[in-house]
């Protein structure tokens, strides 16, 4: 039966393998974590407003941003990582030797996007 | 006041968050896939799972003392599950279906080869009570250990790897003898059933 008890948790480790997020429901978890990004954004303007014009309030903030953009990055980051595993080359994100140009310039447009949610573009 | 700076604080949280949430989203949903049975299920168990998560993550965090937080994660989505079939007074709406094999991560050959096995295997799981099912999906389908699903489960260490010995025995059984194959064991929710109350 010991014998057995190998053999049957490698079946049962085959049957019960994980599951792929379906692509919707990460769109749909990501737009939640992006607006929850945004919001901490929404709060620091409306700090900077009330408060940037004292300039012993300015170090404060000049925190803050480090901190929120490092939020935004952690998004931007989860997105190029997604597109990495989802790329065609197979399910579940066969690493790539050479260099990928379009992913590190998709990365940085996300990147950009990010930057000017987070901040305000103008 | 307080010397908290609450934009640092909600960043950095949003940043561990999102860091979790990255690590962790693959584990959420095959437990609550497995454990449900349905894909649409499953994504709401997720979403909420997640959402439920994101609103205590600073006190998980601070309670946590650095231990990793897949069991709390495990045991929101556990308890969202719960509520569920009593909300909706049902069980799973198993057997998985083909799409699931396709969309784990099963080579070609195993799906052919392996079809039917691993479909007793998945039916015999079904028949499991209720903690017996959930801690060998933890085991097998999250990869966690006996002290993680302890956590989960809100067990001991010792209590678990018990359990986790009976459910893999009585899954041998039912997998092994086509009889209880044909005989479904009645499965009600927290209580063991099968094995456990017979003994």
């Amino acid at each position: 039966m010991n014998d057995a008890l190998p053999h049957f948790e490698g079946l049962l480790r085959e049957a019960l393998a994980p599951v792929e997020p379906p692509e919707d429901l990460i769109l749909r978890l990501e737009g939640t974590l992006t607006s929850i990004t945004e919001m901490a954004a929404g709060e620091l303007e409306a700090w900077e407003l009330s408060a940037m014009r004292d300039p012993r309030n300015w170090a404060r903030p000049a925190v803050a941003v480090v901190a929120g953009t490092a939020a935004g990055t952690a998004l931007v980051l989860l997105r190029a990582r997604r597109r990495a595993q989802h790329s065609p080359s197979g399910l579940r994100g066969i690493q790539r030797p050479s260099f990928d140009r379009s992913g590190a310039e998709r990365a940085l447009r996300d990147f950009g996007r990010e930057t000017r949610k987070l901040f305000g573009d103008r | 006041m307080s010397g908290k700076a609450p934009q640092k604080s909600k960043a950095q949280l949003d940043a561990e968050f999102s860091e979790l949430y990255r690590a962790h989203l693959r584990d959420v949903y095959s437990y609550a896939y497995y454990r449900v049975g349905d894909h649409h299920d499953a994504e709401d168990l997720t979403e909420q799972t997640f959402l439920q998560a994101y609103r205590h993550f600073e006190r998980a965090q601070r309670e946590s003392n650095g231990r990793p937080l897949r069991p709390w994660l495990i045991r929101i989505a556990h308890n969202l599950a719960a509520n569920l079939y009593r909300d909706r007074s049902r069980k799973p709406s198993w057997p998985i279906d083909e799409t699931t094999m396709l969309a784990a991560p099963h080579t070609t050959e195993q799906l052919v080869e392996g079809r039917d096995e691993l479909s007793r295997v998945l039916d015999g799981v079904r028949k499991l009570p209720d903690d017996r099912r959930e801690a060998l999906i933890m085991r097998f389908a999250l990869g966690m250990d006996n002290r993680e699903i302890a956590r989960a489960l809100g067990r001991s260490d010792g209590a678990t790897k018990v359990l986790i010995h009976r459910a893999i025995k009585q899954l041998e059984g039912i997998v092994g003898d086509p009889l209880k194959d044909g005989a479904p064991v009645p499965l009600k929710d927290g209580a063991p059933v099968g094995e456990n109350s017979n003994e």
